[in-house]
Order: C-alpha cells, then sequence, then structure tokens
C-alpha cells in the first residue's frame, strides 16, 4: 500500500534535473545540419522604411537566406481576444507583421532576418544590412498619445485608439459618487513592466519537404494553441501540418503565452532552405525590446463613500498602453480581466469603469503574472488607503466594513463580471474574507504598530505598514461565458487529460497543460497516484508536443490545477471504473460487488478475493480474455470544462522602513495569509506565492521599464532594469485559510498569480503610511530612493 | 550577445605580453578577468581587434608584505585573492568589507584589482577606496617601469593615465597613518549593483583633533575623485558630528556632478555628503 500522497510537500521529480543542469531547454536542443537566424530590429520607434538593401548582408560568410517582409506572404499576427469581443466594442486592430514592412511602431520590431551556419555569422551579417529609415514623431504615453496633435500611428486608428470599453452602470455609478459625502480622486500610473523568465525565447523551424510537414520547437506556453494560430492565420497552411513542441521551460509569467513572428520566420526560413532546420534564440536585449511587456496603466480613480466608511461608488477611467501594434490577446487584459474585477472583495453598489486602449510607440503589452488582475488590485487597494485616510479611519477597519459577507456568495459583482449576453454569468462563487484579514493582522503584531513606528524612529528609519485584501480570479472559464460574452480566447477554455495503463503497470498522463517551472510533472503525478492508489514514481507525466498530447489550452491564469487537474482526476475515474468492471470479469462477480481500496479491486466480503490495478491493466491490456463489448487496454481521455472560474483571495501585510537620509525603502517583514482552495503539494504552492509576492514587490520598489521622449528603451538591459535578488526580502511569513472551491472535485483555486496580484499594493500602501508623517498622500511606483528622498524633501521644504 | 571577431594571444610571460601589446599598435586591449571587457565586446559597445589575455601570468597575481604596514597587490590578484589574503585584512581593512558588496561570486572569482581600475568605470567602488588608500600603480612598458601616485591616474570616465603599449602591474598600498581607521559606505543603483555613490574614508584622529583624512568618491562624477574640500575642513577639526556633516557637505565642491535616469545631480551630490558623513563617522569609529 502507499501512504497518500495528496496534499503531501514532495520534493519535486523536476528539480534533480533543473538543478543539475539536465534540463533539456530550447537552446540545448541541436539538429543535424541547423542553422542559425538573428533578426534586425528597428533602431527607431517610429519610422517609415524607404528601402531595405539587402545585397552586401547575403555575401557575407556563412550567410544561406536573409528574408525582408517582401519576401513573406502578407499575413498579419492574428488578434485572438479583441475587447468586448462580441458585444459591441469597435476595436482598431492592427497586429505586428512576421517582419515589417512599409513601417515600424517601436524600436526593436523586426525588418530583416539573416539566416547563417553559425549564430556569430548571422549577428555580423545584420551590420550589413542598409536601410533607408524615414522617421517620424514618436510618443510612448497613452495618455499623450490621445491628446490632439499627437503623433499617429496608424490610420485606421484616429488618436491612437484601439477601443474605448466600458462596464457597470454609468448612471448608477455617476449619481453614487456626484452625490457622496466623501469622494477621494487620485490619478495613479501602473508602470510598465519586463516580464524576465531566466530562459529568454527561441524557436527551431523544420519543414520535410517530403510530408509538406513543419515542426517547430518553441519556448512556448501555448504549443497548441500556437498551432492552432500558425496554421490557420499565418503560414496558410493546414492544422494538422504543423507540430509545436514546447521542451524544458525557464520560467515565463505569461510572456510566452503568444504568437511571436519569429516563430513563423523559423518554418518560413527553413522551408526557403528546403527543410534546413532554422534556430533562433533572442539576446536579452531583443526579449526586453521585442518580447512583450506588461502592465503600463495610467487610471484616473475616484472613490466615494460615508463618513462612517462605507464605500457607495468606484468611478474609474483608465488609458491602457498597448504598445505600437497589438500582441496576441493584448486588448483582453485591461479590459475583461482588469474592468470586470475591480471592485475586488468589497460590497461596492456602484461601479463603472471605462478603458481606452492606446497604440504608442513602445513594445507590445499583453498578459504578465497577474495580467489585469494585479492593475485592479492596485487600484482598488490604494483607494481603500486614500479613502481611510481621507476619513481618518483605520485602513483594516474599513476593509472590514466592506467586505462581501460571507453569506453573500454566489456574488454577482456590479463591476461586470455577471455582464453577458444570452443569459451566460459568472459568479464570485465562495469566500470568507474577514477570517484571513484577521489571521494577518495577529500575525503582523498590528496592534502594537505604532510603538514599532516610534522605535524605527529612533533608528532614523520610518516605518510604515501595508495592507492588501485582495481576490484574483483563476481559471478563466467557462467556454460557455467566455463563448457567450465573446471574451477570452475567441475559443474555449477547457483542458485535456490523456490516462493509460501500461502492460507493465506503468503509467502515463498526458496534458495539454505546460509547465514552465511550476513542477506539473509532480503535482499531476500526486493526483493520478492517489486517485488510483499508485506509487509516485509509477507514474510518468507527460506534456508539451501536440503529436502526442490531446489538445490543450496551455498553462497562465493560474488555470493548471483548477481546469487540468479536474481532467486527470476525471481520467483517473474512468480509468477506475473500466479496472472495476474489468475485476469483476476476472474475480467472476458482479460489477457491484467490486469495491476499489487504493490500487486493489476487492469482492466486497471477501477480501481475499482482489486484483491489484497492475494485475487488471496486465490482463485487460493483452485482452486474451474480454467480456462482450470491453475494448482492450486502460487508455482514457478526458476533455473537461468547468463550471466556474476560482475565487483565492487573502490578506497581504508588508512592513517597510525608509531611511530618512537617503530614501531607500526596505521591506522588512511580509505577512500573507492565502486562501487558495485545497493544496496538492504545500511546498510548491509556497513557492509559488513567494515567486510572485517577490515580482509584485520588485514593481513597488524597483522595477519599470523607462521609455526616452524618443522612444528608446532606457532600462534596456538588466543594468538598468532591477531584477530583484533574493538577498533583498524577509523571509515571507505565510499563512492560510482554506475554503475549498466548490468548482472542482479537488478544490483547488490555482496559486500561480495570487502573490503577484496581492503584493504590489501591499508594499505601496506600506510606503505611503511610512512617508505619510511628511504629509504624502500618493507617489507613483517604482518607490526608489531617489523618488522617495525627493518626494520628503519636497514636502519639508514646503512645511 | 556574440562579439565582433576579434584576434586573441595568450602570452606566457609580462615581457612577451608587453611586445605583443607594442606590436598591437593601438588596436588591442589587455584583457585580465574579463568582467568588464567581455559584456561590453557582447554588446558590441567595444570590438577590439585583438586581445591579449595575461590573465595566466602567475608573476602579475602575488600579493606582497612591502613591510611596515605596506602592501603590494598584483594586478592580477582577484578580489577573492584580496578577500583571502590576511594581510590585506590586517593592514587594509577597508578592502576586506567593502569587496563583498562588489559584483557577485562569480564577478569577485574571476574580477582583478588591476582590471577594475585599469579599466575605470567611473561607478566603480575600487578607484574611491584607492584614492582613499592614498594608493601608487606600478605601469610598466617595453621601455621600463614607472611608479604613479593614484590621485593622477584616473583622468576620465574609462580613461587613465595608462598608455597604449603599457600594462598595470601591481598596485602598491602604503602603511594605514597613525591612529586612522577606513570605512566605505555606498548606496547602490539596484539594476546593476554598481554604486550610485560610493564614499571611502580613511581618517586619523591625534589627540584631541582630526589629523589626517583622505576621502575617495565613485560614483557622482564622470572620475573618481578625491573631495580635497572635505578632507581640508576635516583635518584640524574636532571630529564631532557637526564638524564631519559640515565637511561632509563639501563632497562634491568642484565637481560636475552626474545625472541619468537612475538618479538625478541633485540626490546624487545629497548623497555624497550623507555617505561621506557615514563613511567618515564609520572611520573614525574603527580607528578607535
Amino acid at each position: 500500500m502507499t501512504t497518500d500522497v495528496m496534499g503531501a510537500s514532495i520534493k519535486r521529480v523536476e528539480d534533480p534535473r533543473f538543478i543539475t543542469g539536465k534540463g533539456r531547454y530550447l537552446d540545448d536542443i541541436k539538429l543535424a545540419g541547423m542553422t542559425y537566424m538573428s533578426i534586425l530590429r528597428s533602431p527607431y520607434a517610429h519610422a517609415n522604411i524607404r528601402s531595405i538593401d539587402t545585397t552586401a548582408a547575403a555575401a557575407m560568410p556563412g550567410v544561406v537566406l536573409v528574408l525582408t517582409g517582401a519576401d513573406i506572404p502578407y499575413n498579419p499576427l492574428p488578434m485572438a481576444w479583441p475587447a468586448g469581443g462580441s458585444s459591441g466594442v469597435v476595436n482598431n486592430i492592427n497586429t505586428p507583421r512576421v517582419l515589417a514592412t512599409d513601417s515600424v511602431k517601436w524600436t526593436g520590431e523586426g525588418v530583416a532576418a539573416v539566416i547563417a551556419e553559425t549564430a556569430a555569422q548571422a549577428v555580423d551579417a545584420l551590420d550589413a544590412i542598409v536601410v533607408d529609415w524615414e522617421p517620424l514623431p514618436v510618443v510612448v504615453d497613452a495618455e499623450k498619445a490621445t491628446q490632439p496633435g499627437a503623433p499617429q500611428l496608424h490610420e485606421n486608428a484616429p488618436n491612437n485608439v484601439v477601443f474605448n470599453w466600458t462596464v457597470g452602470d454609468k448612471a448608477g455609478t455617476d449619481a453614487a459618487v456626484d452625490s457622496a459625502e466623501v469622494v477621494v480622486r487620485q490619478r495613479i500610473v501602473n508602470q510598465r513592466l519586463i516580464p524576465n523568465p531566466m530562459e529568454v525565447r527561441g524557436d527551431i523551424g523544420v519543414f520535410n519537404p517530403g510530408t509538406d510537414e513543419y515542426t517547430i520547437w518553441m519556448s512556448s506556453q501555448t504549443p497548441h494553441i500556437q498551432r492552432l494560430l500558425l496554421a490557420a492565420f499565418v503560414m496558410g497552411i493546414p492544422e494538422n501540418k504543423i507540430r509545436c513542441i514546447s521542451p524544458d521551460i525557464g520560467g515565463a509569467f505569461g510572456s510566452k503565452i503568444f504568437c511571436y513572428a519569429d516563430m513563423a520566420l523559423c518554418l518560413f526560413a527553413s522551408k526557403a532552405l528546403d527543410g534546413r532546420p532554422v534556430k533562433w534564440v533572442e539576446t536579452r536585449r531583443e526579449n526586453y525590446q521585442s518580447t512583450i511587456h506588461g502592465r503600463d496603466h495610467i487610471t484616473y480613480l475616484e472613490i466615494a463613500g460615508t463618513r462612517e466608511g462605507e464605500i457607495t461608488g468606484l468611478r474609474v477611467k483608465t488609458f491602457a498602453n498597448l504598445g505600437g501594434r497589438l500582441s496576441t490577446i493584448g486588448p483582453g487584459i485591461p479590459t475583461t480581466l482588469y474592468g470586470r474585477v475591480l471592485s475586488g472583495c468589497y460590497k461596492i453598489p456602484n461601479v463603472y469603469c471605462e478603458v481606452t486602449g492606446v497604440y504608442t510607440n513602445t513594445t507590445f503589452v499583453d498578459a504578465y503574472r497577474g495580467a489585469g488582475r494585479p492593475e485592479a488590485t492596485y487600484v482598488i487597494e490604494r483607494a481603500m488607503d486614500l479613502f481611510a485616510d481621507e476619513i481618518g479611519m483605520d485602513p483594516a477597519e474599513i476593509r472590514r466594513r466592506n467586505f462581501i459577507a460571507p453569506d453573500k456568495f454566489p456574488y454577482d459583482n456590479p463591476s461586470g463580471l455577471g455582464t453577458a449576453v444570452n443569459g451566460e454569468k459568472i459568479y464570485i462563487d465562495s469566500g470568507n474574507y474577514e477570517p484571513a484579514l484577521d489571521m494577518a493582522l495577529k500575525t503582523v503584531g498590528y496592534d502594537s504598530l505604532a510603538k514599532a513606528k516610534s522605535d524605527a524612529r529612533a533608528r532614523g528609519k520610518h516605518l510604515g505598514l501595508g495592507l492588501s485584501t485582495y481576490i484574483e480570479v483563476c481559471g478563466v472559464a467557462p467556454s460557455k461565458w467566455i463563448g457567450a460574452v465573446g471574451e477570452g480566447w475567441g475559443a474555449a477554455m477547457w483542458e485535456s487529460a490523456n490516462l493509460k495503463i501500461h502492460l507493465t503497470g506503468k503509467v502515463v498522463l498526458t496534458m495539454g497543460t505546460q509547465p514552465q517551472g511550476q513542477g506539473h510533472e509532480t503535482t499531476y503525478a500526486q493526483i493520478i497516484a492517489s486517485e488510483l492508489g499508485l506509487a509516485m514514481d509509477d507514474v510518468i507525466v507527460q506534456h508539451s508536443d501536440t503529436q502526442g498530447t490531446p489538445f490543450g489550452y496551455g498553462s497562465y491564469g493560474s488555470r493548471t490545477s483548477s481546469v487540468g487537474g479536474t481532467a486527470a482526476v476525471k481520467a483517473a475515474g474512468k480509468i477506475r471504473e473500466k479496472a472495476r468492471q474489468y475485476a469483476a470479469h476476472m474475480l467472476e462477480a458482479s460489477v457491484d460487488d467490486i469495491e476499489v481500496v487504493g490500487a486493489e479491486y476487492r469482492v466486497k466480503g471477501s477480501p481475499e478475493k482482489k486484483k491489484t490495478l497492475q494485475e487488471i491493466a496486465f490482463a485487460l491490456d493483452l485482452g486474451f480474455s474480454l467480456p462482450a463489448g470491453m475494448e482492450p487496454y486502460l487508455d482514457e481521455t478526458v476533455y473537461h470544462d468547468t463550471p466556474n472560474c476560482t475565487w483565492p483571495f487573502g490578506t497581504h501585510i508588508a512592513i517597510v522602513e525608509i531611511d530618512e537620509e537617503t530614501g531607500k525603502v526596505d521591506l522588512v517583514r511580509y505577512v500573507a495569509v492565502d486562501d487558495v482552495g485545497k493544496k496538492i503539494n504545500p511546498m510548491i504552492v509556497d513557492g509559488q506565492l513567494h515567486g510572485g509576492i517577490a515580482q509584485g514587490v520588485g514593481q513597488a520598489l524597483w522595477e519599470g521599464a523607462v521609455y526616452g521622449d524618443d522612444g528608446q528603451l532606457l532600462s534596456g538591459s538588466m543594468l538598468d532594469y532591477a531584477v530583484p535578488r533574493a538577498s533583498w526580502f524577509p523571509n515571507f511569513e505565510l499563512g492560510e485559510t482554506v475554503t475549498p472551491s466548490p468548482v472542482n472535485p479537488l478544490g483547488v483555486k490555482g496559486v500561480g498569480e495570487a502573490g503577484a496580484i496581492a503584493s504590489t499594493a501591499a508594499v505601496a500602501n506600506a510606503v505611503m503610511d511610512a512617508l505619510s508623517p511628511f504629509g504624502i498622500r500618493h507617489l507613483d511606483m517604482p518607490f526608489t530612493a531617489p523618488k522617495v528622498w525627493r518626494a520628503m524633501h519636497d514636502k519639508e521644504a514646503r512645511s | 550577445m556574440i562579439p565582433a571577431a576579434f584576434d586573441y594571444a595568450r602570452p606566457a610571460s609580462l615581457d612577451e605580453a608587453l611586445t605583443l601589446l607594442a606590436r598591437g599598435a593601438g588596436s588591442a586591449k589587455v584583457l585580465a578577468g574579463g568582467q568588464s571587457l567581455l559584456p561590453l565586446m557582447r554588446l558590441r559597445l567595444a570590438s577590439p581587434a585583438k586581445l591579449i589575455d595575461i590573465g595566466r601570468i602567475a608573476e602579475l597575481r602575488a600579493i606582497r608584505d612591502l613591510g611596515g604596514g605596506a602592501t603590494g597587490i598584483g594586478a592580477l590578484a582577484t578580489y577573492r585573492d584580496v578577500l583571502d589574503s590576511k594581510l590585506v585584512s590586517h593592514n587594509h581593512p577597508i578592502l576586506a568589507s567593502a569587496i563583498p558588496g562588489i559584483g557577485d561570486v562569480q564577478v569577485r572569482n574571476r574580477g582583478t584589482l588591476g582590471g577594475a581600475i585599469a579599466h575605470a568605470d567611473p561607478a566603480s567602488d575600487m578607484p574611491a577606496i584607492l584614492l582613499a588608500l592614498d594608493a601608487s600603480v606600478v605601469i610598466r612598458s617595453g621601455s621600463g617601469e614607472r611608479v604613479v601616485g593614484i590621485d593622477g591616474f584616473f583622468q576620465g570616465a574609462f580613461s587613465t593615465d595608462l598608455a597604449e603599449d603599457e600594462i598595470l602591474t601591481e598596485i602598491r598600498l602604503p602603511a594605514t597613518p597613525a591612529g586612522a581607521g577606513m570605512a566605505y559606505c555606498s548606496i547602490e543603483q539596484p539594476a546593476s549593483g554598481y554604486s550610485m555613490v560610493g564614499v571611502a574614508a580613511v581618517v586619523g584622529r591625534a589627540g584631541g583633533s582630526i589629523s589626517s583624512a583622505r576621502i575617495g568618491i565613485t560614483g557622482v562624477a564622470d572620475i573618481a575623485y578625491r573631495a580635497t574640500a572635505t578632507e581640508r575642513a576635516l583635518i584640524g577639526s574636532d571630529g564631532g558630528s557637526a564638524a564631519i556633516d559640515a565637511a561632509a557637505g563639501h563632497a562634491t565642491d568642484g565637481q560636475a556632478v552626474s545625472s541619468d535616469f537612475n538618479a538625478n545631480a541633485e540626490y546624487r551630490a545629497a548623497m555624497a555628503a550623507v555617505h561621506a558623513s557615514r563613511a567618515i563617522e564609520a572611520a573614525l569609529a574603527a580607528a578607535g
């Protein structure tokens, strides 16, 4: 017998290979006859291309092919998630071409490609390409881009507007806000971030001239979706002619969800080279300029309520910077995943949000860890603190007063979650917010905050505490809702699992989801071992190859455990049922008399009459003796659609100290109480929280993509973009409440993004608390030492 | 991230290296630990036609006791070598306290003191420290050896007194003045880890007043410099907090303070004063 591995902190089966350098990432793959591609990228943020001369480059040593946009069929990259979908919103869509032809819209847009025998030869030849540029005026700020007289990027997008999207009740919210006792207004910026996976992106494209089939290895979170998009929209070939394979992936954080030009370029190039493999791996600088960025909102918030702390209205206007052209689901992030969850965990009766998506001469913006929900959480959690400050109420108390009460679920929130056509609505299905708040306050010692502040003052420091009581929506689903509202991928959001028990008793679970470091091979094995009563060692988890895995939508949006995990549970259930039926055949008993205990299938009342799952698999896979109508082999596939999203929540508390002389902010304590439902592997959950918290804190304190007015990315490398280091953090103090999700048999909710969603606002609120003695109400992130020092000194100078 | 093509030579001796360098006629660069030059080459911000890799010339790596509290550090001694040297940490403790803040483990294992100051990055920590320590540097060429004081060595951003045919061979640190303590205080630009401002102070007290002071500052201007106005204000003062703060207020006198999107000139100047004050306090505390 095996002990149940469900809920156990089992060390990750992936880690021995990852931490001993034996992972097999894209750049580790070397194929016979392989060529290497390098892409010439625009040095200008906005320019027309008068001409491109590749003659000299083509003659350089080792060069086998030079491509420009003119060599590529006219197939712009797909737009899979326009804002509002079918609900009447006009989307002025411009997506990149595989290589730019007439103009470039950001520094780093690809204009030509060199394929050579070696990577160095390909890079060398880039310098020999001559482009005749006509530089054009540049705008990088989303709000400025919509003003009269701003440089115009696209003819079909007047004033650079991609869309104007609204959600909620405008009239009701206007009435609530404009008649309120207290209204607090603030302009807040959620700055642009660079995702920074440690492994950059890359592809290897191979065309098979014998079969007209394409194979592409890609560092992608979504190989199945890329097969669909590349086939149907970019390559113009049948979907069954492309195979997509994701090898080990060294981090993604959303940036590897999308359809990128380089994928198609490798395939076109391999075809032009009659099937020679073409490898492209981006440099870190290219990653910074040409893989998506995240966030970049300018928001005007108005929060209204009573002097007693009852919030009655929230009115939000956001300019969402989407870059020079649209990434695959760029418009979906600041709309559905942002506007519809703006009211967070609060029972705010009137909410209205207007989002203007904007083109600027910057890298395209799409989903980055949290994708819309960190932006929403930042708005509402800053707003709650600003309102509490205005009426002189404790920030914990105002939250407590406005939480959705536990007996109000399922809760139809007014910021638009339930807004749908055809009667398809989703609800916040469960939650109990106060216990998490209480636990976090107790852990942090909230009652002794005043003493902590005065102790810090004695050391020349200003101490501040910040709260973030967040909710998040994971596992965006169900398909019927997405289909009805026309939002989401313009496609479904189910997941798949195939489970086989081979003759020898070894188990293979094949998934449509796609890990990027989360430990799927461990957690899925725990699920299957637990469901079937087997040892984890007997379960192998496979994924990542469209040839051999059932279609799946991939891993993002913290959806894998809820949606994929349930598919795995259901597959195990089908295996168990077939095994039970076959056990009855083997044991000459009635099916109803077979009971399943772990991996043993016993005749009730005669426990000595039993067969193990492995014995059943051996006999059934051979199929020498089959009951009428039964097929041989234990092999079951499940496609699982979920009835709802999941709704993690919690309270995060940050304590910071600010050095009065330098403005340097140190995070000195971090307490997080999260309710992510049941946990398959608590150690992995903690790891996800740690990483997410670190990334969210990174935004608050250090990170920021900075463009010059000329559109040059000033924070163009890790020398200027501050990726957080582990040593900058205190030990995280994690706590939990457990409210099992009612929408899946595992009771799980998802945890990949929760830390990043919650932590930014907690740290921001802590910094503002620390600065409150200076009368500073709001600063925009990141709270760098120079910025905080300047703010403190401005206030000192004035007073 | 692939450098442009270059020629490469790895001489076995200093004399051979000097011969190759003379022959390179301005197109050759000397490679020591490679922690600064190679990243520049990979970004193609530097594309030397030839690299002369002196990294394995053992004679340049020694750390020598020069007697009387003075130390000679071979130009190829790595940060790690210096950290591991009991001689250095005894004679010049500022190095043992500052070096762990430089780069990361890999950089400290490969990067050399000589390479750092020959590279002369205006945000590098080591120039400020060597200015405060009153170091001198030994320079060799085919035509002989010269020893110059650190004060005139740095001539601009990434520019030094080294001629194109010369190789830095040793850094000599004199004995610490009697009654002096030393300290380094910096605030880092979080992305790069380089100092936005770094201040090294070697300050001595005799009787009731400050008798010696050398203050080196990095990150603030396009060259590491001695804050001579601060030193003058300090010497002869009582070394109390007020005197220190007043002296530190002169930390950027006469300097064109740098500005970039990470930190503007106003902030750098203010931090120069704050960190000068902190470094002087700490140096005096270390002096006991």
